[in-house]
């Protein structure tokens, strides 16, 4: 079968994502990555709580007077929006309507650099408080873990950013159906795991 | 590749019938995401409010497990037709990841 045979509305599959061997492969294998990366996050979550307030002796910096939960609220609620953006544009993927999908993921680029940015603003004042990554255990295990969240929401937009710029032209067809599918659920996973961010260190944090 | 699909269009009243499904696919991806942020708000209210850790922490806790479960099951399908395997993979992820938490946190806090 040619990939970039062109479709219309009525010709294209119910399930593009998985109408290939192609696509099917990804399909399965990318789960695999989720899986794999469930487990990374959890090592990573373990530390975070083993290390929790944890550091030298006379250290200024405890997990329940640090965070500032407003911005926080915020950060979830923007993150949460554009885990819904994306199901709209593979909503509009499967009905074959390539510009609205575009659009769509857009928007949800658009809320993932907003996340990017009060990320930054946070990790920013908290240097300038004097918690750097040096500063103690807790330091060291509270940016490793947000850290490695943001460090993949800031890949999950390049992928975005590179697929609607790469075809932009060429419209949807088989070639790319499955691209978009896993760029969606990626953004899912990265939701999910900010759902256990929000809670085990910035809530449990402001209670402990 | 001669084993993929064939092309095969739909007639009128399938392709009608299958854009109202996905329509109300839409309506009900809508409220699970009402729910969710429903749950952040009774999380981030209850903190909020300052009531005891120990009634507070696995009230947060339950209401995130709630919510992954939201994410995993209809925004990204794992109820679907043909997830069978994948959803194999992820429980068997997520159970390795209690384990290591566990695990982990044991060790130390003991």
């Amino acid at each position: 079968m040619d990939l970039n045979k062109r479709y219309t509305a009525q010709s294209w599959p119910d399930h593009p994502e998985t109408a290939t061997l192609e696509g099917k492969n990804k399909f399965v294998g990318f789960w695999l990555l989720l899986a794999a990366e469930t487990i990374t996050f959890a090592s990573l979550f373990a530390t975070y709580l083993a290390l929790r307030d944890r550091g030298p002796s006379g250290m200024e910096f405890s997990s329940s007077g640090l965070f500032e939960l407003p911005l926080v609220f915020a950060m979830t609620m923007i993150l949460l929006t554009s885990s819904l953006t994306s199901v709209y544009a593979i909503h509009h993927m499967k009905n074959h309507n390539f510009k609205a999908m575009q659009a769509w993921l857009g928007i949800t680029v658009l809320l993932g650099l907003t996340f990017l940015g009060l990320e930054i603003y946070e990790f920013n004042h908290y240097v300038h408080l004097g918690f750097g990554y040096t500063n103690s255990a807790f330091s060291a295990a509270f940016y490793t873990l947000v850290g490695t969240h943001g460090a993949h929401v800031l890949f999950g937009l390049c992928w975005f950013i590179a697929l609607m710029v790469r075809n932009s032209k060429r419209g949807l067809n088989m070639y790319n159906a499955p691209k978009f599918y896993l760029a969606a659920l990626y953004w899912h996973f990265i939701d999910v795991v900010w759902v256990f961010i929000f809670t085990v260190v910035y809530l449990m944090g402001a209670i402990s | 590749m001669a084993h993929d699909t064939t092309e095969k269009i739909r007639s009128h009243a399938e392709h009608e019938f299958l854009k109202k499904r996905r329509s109300a696919e839409m309506r009900h991806q809508m409220t699970s995401f009402a729910i969710m942020i429903f749950l952040t708000l009774i999380a981030f209210t209850l903190v909020a409010a300052g009531f005891s850790t120990y009634l507070i922490v696995p009230i947060i806790l339950l209401l995130a497990a709630v919510q992954v479960v939201l994410q995993l099951y209809h925004f990204m399908h794992l109820s679907n037709k043909g997830h069978g395997m994948v959803a194999f993979f992820m429980f068997s992820g997520i159970f390795v990841a209690f384990i290591t938490v566990l695990a982990l946190v044991t060790i130390v806090w003991w």
